[in-house]
């Protein structure tokens, strides 16, 4: 698929879809969307640049392969839901600062576990995509 | 105490991170931690010999399950045997398997087991008692699998874990029986209201549960097998495993349910029966053998046939037999087995036929031998003597058929004697052969452990109210027990008994003289072979495996839409039957279905047109395309139906699955028209009464009268409890969390099952 105006557009719509992304899961506590949705956008976002560049340029771009955000959104949410044992709450209650940022909101430990969601997904998504891509082509 | 507890654990970690330390230099140092534990049991000796100490911390306390231990005179004694024991083990251990390269596993094993064995005894929660139960079978099959190049050590291995596993199961099932009707799983409150749960109509079915753990890990009669088996593992861990600890465990559990289960004709029937049996059964094979080993092992699982019979017999002297005849048989057996290893390790040979006249040069193994031997055989002045006394005493006084029981017990004793001598004795007398001239004594790590043993067996027959008070009595009251019965003397006077004892020592020695032991005993049983339990085991095993063979090809024959069908086939069946039997279907047009606009309608004409598209269509990108846009305008139903979450994920899902389909065209033959007309019909009748039983289903839905509440609770807490004012995404978040928690854990594991499987497809065609 060698086409110069998806190749360029796809330059654009990478970081305004990631944005979109990143959009998506942080208002999710109030409005629809979440982690889930915004972790999709997002491998929905590189899917679109791989097809555009060739899935190579793509992974340089990542830089770490796929798979590696799978541990670390794990990791994430396991913290979130550890994080309150700390202050001897049970395992995964919801601790919120009582600080209103703009644009987010209130910050708390849902927040960081849905963070932790969005980069699985973004994880598995990507590995599963790229895996199946490159063994095939 | 749960620092004692969860000390082998800790320990076994350790080793292995210090793997060259304990290979090498430091291969004693493991030793220290039994050795510390056994000091530290020591100094509760006489708060234990006062009343109960007991444990608690929480854990899981709204199931039920917390970690309560409680140590008892039962506990105490296990705990010590355990730790005493496991020191002169683990000494033995360190020179028996120098140069191993795999010492510190076997350390970290036999810690692991420990450590299990020691929860195991003290737990006063039935919860935890299982836990540890089950860590001992599998740290078992590590230790008896140690040597895993061989092919009979792993079979052998896996046997010993596949009985215990069955049995422990079923105990499993039968502690939550007893838990779920008595309302709680801690044994002391079952043992406070003793004597309620017998008269339970489910009553039989506990003490089926509870016996098949006992008689599986205890090695009763049929599941007596894998013990002989076992014995491929080192001589340590026969010794430890085998004889003093883990087998007694089935021992422990009947002893620790008898004030709660106990005391009742088929209690007391069953263990008669199934200890009679394994006594005489094991005893008449232990003639057959000539490996030392495996005659010792048959011994073994005589000694404890005995031990269930006595727990069958249930009176207060049985009991206290019981309670003695525990220790005695600890302290000879493992001495018996430690021996039986040094004779191994020095000269290469366990046949009994091969091992004469060693006395002259390895004389403390010989002392050690001998002295064990002279315990289980009861000869007096030995602590072995006691406890065949205290045997012969309940069995002569028992309630019952006392002649029968006595004489079951008398030809066991014998055989059981003679099995110690032709261990312990007969390797060391007579002519030393000359291969063996050039032996000498080995390391005193090997015979100071045995020693020791033999030597307190002989301490303790000639002073026994050095145990008697502070340790018998303990677990005499631990089983209930409140009789007071004369303490532990070396001569009761001329009685009945003692005439049984001499019967026993003469007969025994006649039997050693005059019986030749070879191998041409054998082939008398051989023809019953095909009959035995285990042979029956490894056919039903081979069985199972056969049928799991043909279940698996006919089911997983490796075409997707043989299984797509299969699934929706089943599926279909069991949700038509539940709605033709269960459901009163019903359908009112007026208040099921909402007024139709009129882009419903035209939403409704795009996914006709698109179905009829992907089902005519000879292309396969045309198909997934027209798919697509099925998928698409379910997408805006759920737009128009104020679903917006649903919708964006499907939206995204649905894109990330089109591109998942071209991508494996790539890779699939070309489309094939199926002109085979049976087979068209075939599906469209599975698809149209799928698709019909789930609108069917939906329309349903409607007229079922569902309780609100839980979304009721949700909407009005979001915000309060959550501080969340989207629903969906705080249900995701917060309030069932822990499920996200887990299902972004299973997604990584399919990505993984993805990313190995494709992997290893392409590695496999490279090779090609």
């Amino acid at each position: 698929m060698k086409s110069i105006i998806l190749k360029t557009a796809s330059n654009y719509l990478l970081p305004l879809l990631l944005l979109f992304a990143v959009f998506i899961l942080l208002r999710g506590h109030y409005k629809p969307g979440g982690g889930f949705v915004g972790g999709l956008i997002a491998s929905i976002a590189f899917v679109l640049h791989s097809f555009a560049n060739g899935l190579q340029n793509t992974r340089k771009l990542l830089r770490y392969p796929p798979g590696a955000f799978i541990p670390v959104g794990l990791a994430i949410s396991l913290l979130s839901g550890l994080a309150p044992m700390l202050i001897g709450k049970p395992f995964m209650s919801g601790e919120w600062l009582s600080v209103q940022v703009p644009i987010i909101g209130l910050i708390g430990t849902p927040l960081f576990f849905d963070i932790g969601v969005f980069f699985v997904v973004i994880g598995v998504t990507l590995t599963i995509l790229f895996t199946i891509s490159e063994s095939i082509l | 105490m749960l620092i004692v507890v969860l000390s082998g654990f800790l320990f076994a970690f350790l080793t292995l991170l210090s793997g060259k330390l304990v290979r090498n230099s430091l291969s004693w140092f493991p030793a220290l931690l039994p050795l510390a534990l056994f000091i530290y049991f020591m100094s509760y000796i006489p708060v234990v010999a006062a009343g109960p100490v007991r444990f608690h911390y929480p854990w899981v306390t709204s199931m039920g399950v917390d970690l309560d231990f409680k140590l008892d005179g039962l506990a105490m004694l296990f705990s010590l045997l355990i730790t005493g024991i496991g020191t002169c083990i683990f000494v033995y251990a360190s020179y028996y398997l120098k140069g191993n390269k795999y010492l510190d596993r076997f350390f970290c094993y036999l810690s692991i087991f420990m450590a299990a064995m020691l929860g195991m005894v003290l737990a006063d929660n039935l919860i935890i008692l299982f836990i540890f139960w089950e860590l001992t079978s599998i740290s078992s099959y590590f230790l008896i699998g140690f040597n895993n190049e061989e092919k009979k050590s792993r079979r052998n291995a896996l046997m010993a874990l596949t009985i215990t596993g069955a049995g422990g199961f079923l105990l499993m099932a039968g502690f939550i029986l007893i838990g779920s009707i008595s309302g709680t799983y801690s044994i002391n409150s079952l043992i406070a209201s003793g004597g309620s749960l017998q008269q339970h109509a489910l009553y039989g079915w506990m003490i089926l549960f509870i016996f098949a753990g006992a008689f599986t890990k205890s090695a009763q009669f049929p599941f007596h097998f894998w013990l002989p088996g076992a014995m491929v593992a080192p001589t340590p861990v026969s010794a430890y495993l085998h004889s003093a600890t883990m087998v007694k465990a089935g021992i422990y559990l009947l002893a620790r349910f008898t004030p709660i289960l106990g005391h009742t004709t088929s209690w007391s029937t069953t263990l008669i029966i199934v200890g009679g049996i394994t006594m005489l059964y094991s005893a008449f094979h232990s003639l057959q053998r000539i490996d030392l080993k495996e005659i010792l092992a048959y011994s073994t699982i005589a000694a404890l046939g005995t031990l269930v019979f006595l727990l069958g017999i249930g009176t207060s002297n049985a009991l206290l037999a019981a309670a003695v005849f525990i220790l005695v048989h600890a302290l000879y057996k493992a001495a018996l087995f430690m021996v039986a290893g040094i004779l191994d390790h020095e000269t290469g040979t366990r046949n009994i036929g091969m091992l004469r006249g060693l006395k002259k040069v390895m004389w403390p193994v010989a002392l050690a031998g001998m002295l064990a031997a002279f315990s289980s055989a009861g000869i007096p002045l030995t602590f072995g003597f006691i406890g065949k006394e205290l045997i012969y005493e309940s069995t002569f006084h028992a309630p019952y058929i006392a002649v029968i029981l006595t004489l079951i017990a008398l030809f066991t004793n014998i055989l059981i004697l003679y099995a110690g001598f032709q261990a312990g004795i007969r390797p060391f007398t007579g002519k030393l052969s000359g291969v063996h001239q050039h032996l000498h004594i080995p390391s005193f790590r090997l015979w100071l452990p045995p020693l020791l043993l033999a030597l307190l067996g002989v301490v303790l027959g000639i002073w026994p109210s050095l145990v008697d008070g502070p340790l018998i009595r303990p677990v005499y009251t631990a089983l209930g027990e409140t009789t007071i019965l004369s303490p532990l003397l070396l001569w009761h006077g001329f009685n009945w008994v003692v005439v049984l004892s001499i019967v026993t020592i003469i007969a025994g020695c006649l039997l050693y003289y005059l019986f030749v032991p070879s191998r041409s005993y054998i082939p008398l049983t051989d023809k019953w072979l095909h009959l035995s339990p285990e042979a029956l085991t490894v056919r039903l095993g081979r069985a199972f495996i056969h049928f799991s063979n043909r279940y698996t090809n006919l089911f997983h024959n490796g075409f997707l839409r043989s299984y797509v069908s299969v699934i929706i086939v089943f599926i279909t069946c069991l949700l038509a039957m539940k709605l033709i039997t269960g459901v009163d279907v019903h359908f009112d047009i007026k208040t099921n279905i909402s007024d139709i606009r009129s882009y419903d309608i035209v939403i409704f004409l795009i996914i006709i047109a698109a179905i009829w598209k992907s089902i005519s269509t000879s292309s396969r990108i045309n198909a997934v395309a027209s798919l697509s846009v099925v998928g698409y305008c379910i997408c805006l139903l759920f737009v128009i139906y104020s679903a917006p979450d649903l919708a964006m994920t499907q939206f995204t899902i649905d894109t990330l699955t089109v591109v998942l389909f071209v991508l494996v065209l790539f890779r699939l033959p070309p489309f094939l028209k199926i002109n085979d007309r049976r087979v068209i019909l075939r599906d469209s009748v599975i698809a149209t009464a799928f698709g019909l039983l789930i609108a069917i289903i939906a329309l349903e839905v409607m007229n079922e009268p569902t309780t609100k509440d839980i979304s009721k609770f949700y909407s009005e807490n979001a915000y309060l409890l959550a501080k969340g004012k989207n629903v969906v995404n705080v249900m995701l978040v917060d309030f069932r969390g822990f499920d996200t928690l887990v299902e972004i854990t299973v997604l990584t594991i399919a990505a993984l099952g993805v990313y190995s499987l494709m992997k290893l497809r392409v590695s496999s065609t490279t090779k090609e």
